[in-house]
């Protein structure tokens, strides 16, 4: 019979969930969130508590067999939210542990290549994020931008925001996760807002007076320096896929 | 800020600066300091993409579209009657601290038409770095266009504010210099190139011994040229690249098919299609040089002075030279794997980590995303099936073309019309 270790969903919880398949000896295991489980009939269920000593355990072991690009892979893994997630992960990790060796380049083996595929969507979001971010400034001097990218890509965001605006306040903001982080000149920080819809529906009243002219400017600059004689819908679509308009102010803004 | 006066010096000199095509913004090493604004010692991002599917990464401007030279390829010269405007210096940083800021770009890329003269013009370009990096203490990126006959002693200053030099020859051959810039030699593109390179190589080895040494240049050098407005052959073209990435260290040549914006009967008249799939096969042809271990002579030589359109410059010379293949994916080295049509450099190194758990078969190389269709006519794994060895390169490349569809389709079937 399968065995369902239920976990809250954090990357700690998932680590005290792997533990406790160990523990347990469980060979037919599977390993759910909370959010996505719908109890069953046919198998043994097992809440499992975040324990950040046991999680500590599994995550030095993957770091003691493993190198760092094993642990990589599997935190980046994580961040994913794909279905089929955390059966890769654990099926990953059992490898791990059996090969005693870095198993990051077996790409022979279809776990390992679909954990690595894996890895190329999340750093494609994650590029794609510090591609897209458009920033605009707040009454109160704060870059602000909202995002809602396909993968939980913010935590991996945060280095390079914070080595590349050192000197101003910004705040990233993942709407459809509802968390972000803000950068106050030292350090930035997780934070969590109530964002007013006004936000969207009357930015008037939140940025600054000239940030609708920089946009302006801005989108005025993306048509100069079109080409049109070598117009290229497709691939044009194939860079930047519809789903990201919505954060592109040259994209989005009407004709003024 | 003036935004209606900026927004009307933007459009020009946005639309005037959009024929240099490198974009690049990778490369440099500079990093933020002293919690400054900026920081590009990672890769080069690219912002947004214009619908003609280019990228935008920087601030693509022309400092001023006034130029008392008049070559006849350019739509800034003299002699085209359009409208002309002129950025002021701290327009020009304000524009691009500005931008910066809301993360539009990675930094700025300023070129200029020539007033006055070179010398008067490249010190105006270098004003705008250097008040960028001290005022600013901006590190974002900075690519600065040489100015043709500009003197070594800006040249050298330009190199300590920005991460990357170009200098365009444009014109693949000297006669067609002559023919289309009669103002212009050789040797005023030559020489800033020349000085440029020393410098770097002079700043390179001092940074050896010296830690806290400057940095020059981190970004190094391009260029670029434009094809099909002279009747250069690709050979012409390819064999002056390399003889530019050699002599000059260049870090890129880029090859940019000619746009028609003029009705100078020395030129294709207005309505000739841009020749994207010719660049698109140079730019393969320059990959397979830097990166792929190919020879120039490999690729073009005398009796075969043009590269395929219907297929790519690797395929094209693995069908001159079957006698190499079939190799083993399993046995052969990097540089050979390297040069089987169908293998990029990624999926080489794929196999070359892959087969050290395993002998690698079909099966996996499918699953590894390999692109069989051309590859499987030129190796062999672990697996008893293999393609015949006994197809002619005519047999090879028919097969092929049948299976693959060419995003050039339209414009390959539209030539084999006209011979047909």
């Amino acid at each position: 019979m399968q065995t369902v270790f239920v976990y809250d969903g954090s990357f700690i919880g998932f680590l005290s969930a792997v533990f406790e398949v160990y523990e347990y000896r469980a060979t037919n295991a599977k390993i759910v969130a909370e959010q996505n489980y719908a109890s069953s009939f046919f198998a043994e269920n097992n809440e499992v508590t975040s324990n950040v000593a046991k999680a500590k355990r599994v995550w030095k072991g993957v770091l003691n067999v493993g190198e760092s690009q094993d642990a990589r892979l599997i935190y980046r893994g994580f961040l994913s939210e794909l279905p089929d997630m955390e059966k890769v992960l654990l099926a990953y990790i059992r490898l791990l542990f059996d090969a005693r060796k870095s198993i990051a380049k077996n790409f022979s083996e279809p776990e390992i290549m679909r954990l690595s595929q894996i890895n190329k969507k999340i750093g494609r979001e994650k590029h794609r994020m510090e591609a897209f971010v458009r920033f605009r400034k707040t009454k109160d001097q704060i870059y602000f931008s909202t995002i809602s990218p396909d993968f939980n890509v913010l935590p991996l965001l945060e280095k390079h925001f914070t080595k590349r605006y050192a000197d101003q306040l910004w705040c990233i903001y993942d709407v459809s996760r509802n968390y972000g982080i803000y950068y106050d000149l030292k350090k930035p920080e997780m934070v969590h807002l109530d964002l007013p819809t006004q936000i969207l529906n009357s930015p008037e009243s939140i940025f600054s007076e000239e940030e609708l002219d920089y946009q302006k400017l801005w989108k005025n600059y993306f048509e100069s320096t079109n080409i049109a004689a070598r117009a290229n819908r497709k691939l044009h679509e194939q860079h930047v896929p519809k789903r990201y308009w919505k954060y592109l102010s040259e994209k989005y803004l009407l004709e003024w | 800020m003036n935004f209606d006066r900026i927004k009307e010096k933007l459009n020009i000199l946005a639309d005037a600066a959009k024929y240099d095509v490198s974009c690049s913004s990778s490369g440099s090493k500079r990093k933020n300091k002293n919690k400054g604004l900026g920081n590009s010692d990672g890769m080069g991002i690219c912002h947004s993409y214009t619908p003609d599917g280019r990228c935008v990464s920087l601030l693509k401007i022309l400092l001023t579209n006034h130029c008392i030279f008049d070559c006849a390829y350019c739509v800034t010269r003299k002699s085209n009657d359009i409208k002309r405007a002129a950025f002021k210096v701290q327009e020009v940083v304000d524009l691009t601290i500005n931008f910066y800021r809301r993360n539009y770009i990675e930094g700025l890329f300023l070129s200029s038409g020539i007033f006055k003269s070179p010398d008067y013009t490249m010190e105006r370009l270098i004003r705008v770095a250097k008040k960028l990096r001290l005022e600013e203490n901006f590190n974002g990126y900075i690519h600065l266009k040489s100015i043709p006959g500009a003197s070594d002693e800006l040249m050298h200053e330009a190199g300590l504010y920005a991460d990357r030099l170009s200098i365009n020859i444009e014109i693949p051959t000297k006669e067609g210099l002559k023919l289309l810039a009669p103002d212009k030699e050789r040797k005023d593109f030559l020489q800033p190139m020349k000085k440029v390179r020393n410098d770097i190589v002079k700043y390179q080895s001092e940074k050896k011994h010296f830690k806290n040494s400057p940095i020059f240049a981190p970004a190094g050098q391009s260029t670029q040229m434009i094809v099909g407005a002279t009747k250069e052959t690709d050979a012409e073209v390819m064999y002056t690249a390399t003889y530019l990435y050699k002599k000059y260290n260049m870090k890129r040549v880029y090859y940019s098919g000619y746009i028609p914006i003029s009705y100078d009967n020395r030129l294709p008249p207005i309505g000739t299609e841009v020749p994207m799939l010719r660049e698109n096969r140079l730019y393969q042809a320059d990959w397979l040089l830097r990166f792929y271990g190919f020879k120039v002579e490999e690729l073009l030589h005398k009796n075969h002075p043009n590269l395929d359109s219907d297929i790519d410059p690797k395929l094209s010379w693995a069908l001159r030279n079957l006698h190499i293949f079939p190799i083993d994916v399993n046995r052969a080295d990097k540089q050979l794997l390297a040069r089987v049509p169908g293998l990029g450099m990624k999926s080489v190194y794929k196999i070359l980590h892959a087969r050290k758990y395993r002998k690698l078969g079909w099966e996996h190389l499918e699953k590894m995303g390999m692109a069989l269709n051309r590859a499987k006519y030129f190796m062999t794994c672990a697996s008893r099936t293999f393609e015949s060895k006994d197809y002619t390169p005519q047999q090879i490349k028919q097969r092929i073309l049948s299976e693959g569809n060419s995003k050039y389709q339209t414009t390959l079937s539209n030539q084999l019309n006209l011979f047909g």
